[in-house]
């Protein structure tokens, strides 16, 4: 383990120059602003900016009600959403003790391992294009669209999801989800096969990638990575392992790892991952109990509006929620979801008030950006592009 | 294991630095810590780096502030987890506002770096020993520490966006 750069970036013997990549350069892939000292072109020093798109969302949470925290997740990883709404609810779920029945438990899987192909879909395909194969994207990336309107069909809308609700589900999937998510899990696996077989053994590709950016497992576990990119360096660490939540300890799933922690790798388990995701919604489509799509907390949980109208108790409780008037235990809380880009963590103080005291997000991409430029010196510049877009950072995840 | 019973296990096995630990108790899934701020670097180098405990990764950590506390108006959490036996604790430790410097954790892990510059920007806490204790996500300029509770979401000049209308 060394951190020591090999080559020193104050050597008066050399002529250095400097070269501003970012905030908003079309190859970073959202505002990134990294400020590169270059030698020809290869990297010598890298001083990340972050911030850009700060828009205060510790502050923001400490002013707003529970259920209205919800669309405030959905900004932070945007690739997949749901995700991070689901670890929200489940957040407040562990403070106000609420079990949420198994169809619910269920349903999201189904909904969380679907956002978690997309964000891959992303993420790969990217870093197909950045090594120049336009192809693979675009046979792909409609699959995301796919998903997309499954999303829709569930709750509306496409990428700012919302879904779900703290206590369950909003509603259960209608006839025309079901039929989407079928016939996704038809075709989806022949067109992932097919970009499968256009880059994963690509000369060009594999000898763009491989070596690329590359960072050991220890180095990675002391830059605190998670996810896909600490599975990439070796280290098996998967939170719907280590603490299962939403029944995940239901399914059978391996957690794909790579050895070396390269570009490559980090594509590898990524392709994996896919196909893992697609076993777990096929197992919990299978294995889908019946019952109640949302457990019994009037208090926390919207009534049907049809009910508001007719009903006293409807309407006082809906009255509460929007009003935020609900009373909810004094404690604190830490609860971890697999993100789509590691560890996504929500660190909930409560004082008994209508909004939390304190909310705290644990964002993977703010703790392992940090390691970027370790991973770009004394690389090619282009090099540096792929390593990003591997890294899967998302800019409103970063800077929250 | 239960968080009772690695609750007791860490503090059998931090007989060295017991007079460090101020308090611990279990708190739902997480057994709880608060250790003294002077010697917060060296509990958590032991918790690192002692062979039985090894609580190699930082998850993540955050700065409180409690306006009423008195002497523990901020505080620091800290939240650990030992990878290999996959178990978690949380460190806390408070301090005063007049006395806001705290060891930075840098020298163990890397990762602590932009977390500690975070609460720095948002807090004001001074880390003592930080490579480059510079704000991250706010600019520069910035004259004040935002997360702080007296500081309100909006502009305190408006007058159109009372929390009153809005079933506060």
């Amino acid at each position: 383990m060394s951190t020591t750069p090999i080559i020193n970036p104050n050597d008066p013997e050399k002529d250095y120059s400097i070269l501003n990549l970012g905030p908003t350069h079309p190859a970073t892939h959202g505002i990134f602003q990294n400020v590169l000292t270059m030698d020809g072109e290869m990297i010598v020093k890298a001083e990340p900016t972050v911030g850009y798109i700060h828009r205060a969302f510790e502050k923001l949470a400490e002013h707003r009600p529970y259920a209205q925290i919800t669309p405030i997740t959905d900004r932070l990883n945007y690739c997949s959403s749901p995700i991070n709404n689901m670890g929200w609810h489940m957040t407040v779920e562990k403070l106000i003790n609420c079990e949420v029945p198994k169809r619910a438990q269920y349903l999201r899987v189904i909904i969380m391992e679907l956002s978690r192909i997309a964000d891959h879909i992303v993420c790969d395909t990217v870093i197909a294009v950045d090594s120049g194969a336009m192809t693979g994207f675009l046979y792909l990336f409609q699959w995301r669209e796919k998903i997309y309107e499954i999303f829709e069909e569930v709750c509306g809308a496409r990428l700012t999801t919302n879904i779900g609700r703290i206590g369950g589900m909003d509603k259960d999937f209608n006839e025309k989800a079901w039929n989407k998510l079928t016939a996704f899990l038809k075709e989806f696996p022949k067109a992932l096969k097919e970009f499968d077989a256009l880059v994963t053994r690509n000369r060009i590709f594999v000898d763009r990638t491989v070596n690329c950016g590359p960072i050991t497992a220890e180095r990675a576990l002391a830059y605190g990575f998670t996810g896909a990119n600490l599975r990439a360096a070796g280290v098996d660490y998967d939170v719907r392992v280590a603490a299962p939540y939403s029944s995940y300890e239901d399914f059978e799933f391996t957690v794909p790892v790579g050895t070396t922690g390269d570009t490559y790798d980090r594509y590898a388990v990524r392709m994996a991952e896919m196909w893992e995701s697609l076993s777990i919604i096929q197992q919990a489509i299978d294995k889908l109990p019946s019952g109640p799509i949302h457990a019994d907390v009037p208090e926390f949980y919207l009534p049907a509006k049809e009910l508001v109208y007719s009903s006293m108790e409807a309407l006082i409780y809906h009255f509460k929620i929007v009003m935020g008037e609900t009373d909810i235990p004094v404690g604190e809380v830490y609860h971890a979801v697999e993100g789509g880009n590691g560890e996504l963590g929500f660190y909930l103080v409560s004082d008994g008030g209508r909004t939390p005291y304190r909310l705290h997000f644990r964002r993977p991409c703010f703790i392992y950006y940090q390691a970027y430029p370790e991973m770009i010196s004394g690389g090619m510049l282009s090099d540096a592009i792929l390593t990003m877009s591997s890294m899967n950072v998302i800019a409103g995840e970063l800077d929250a | 294991m239960t968080t009772q019973e690695l609750h007791d296990f860490v503090l059998s096995n931090s007989e060295n630095i017991s007079s460090s630990i101020v308090t611990s108790y279990v708190d739902r899934d997480f057994p709880c810590f608060e250790v003294k701020k002077e010697n917060i670097l060296e509990v958590m180098k032991h918790f690192k780096e002692s062979t039985e405990l090894s609580f190699g990764f930082l998850t993540t950590c955050c700065a409180m502030h409690f306006p009423e506390q008195g002497d523990k108006e901020f505080g620091m959490v800290y939240h650990l987890h030992n990878m290999q036996a996959n178990t978690r604790i949380r460190v806390k430790t408070f301090f005063p506002k007049s006395d806001l410097k705290i060891s930075s954790l840098v020298s163990l892990w890397p990762s602590a770096n932009w977390m500690e510059r975070q609460e720095f920007d948002f807090f004001g806490v001074q880390f003592q020993g930080h490579p480059d204790l510079r704000r991250i996500l706010n600019m520069d300029e910035m004259n004040y520490f935002p997360m702080r509770k007296e500081y309100p979401l909006e502009d305190a000049g408006r007058d159109d966006k009372q929390d009153k209308y809005f079933g506060r």
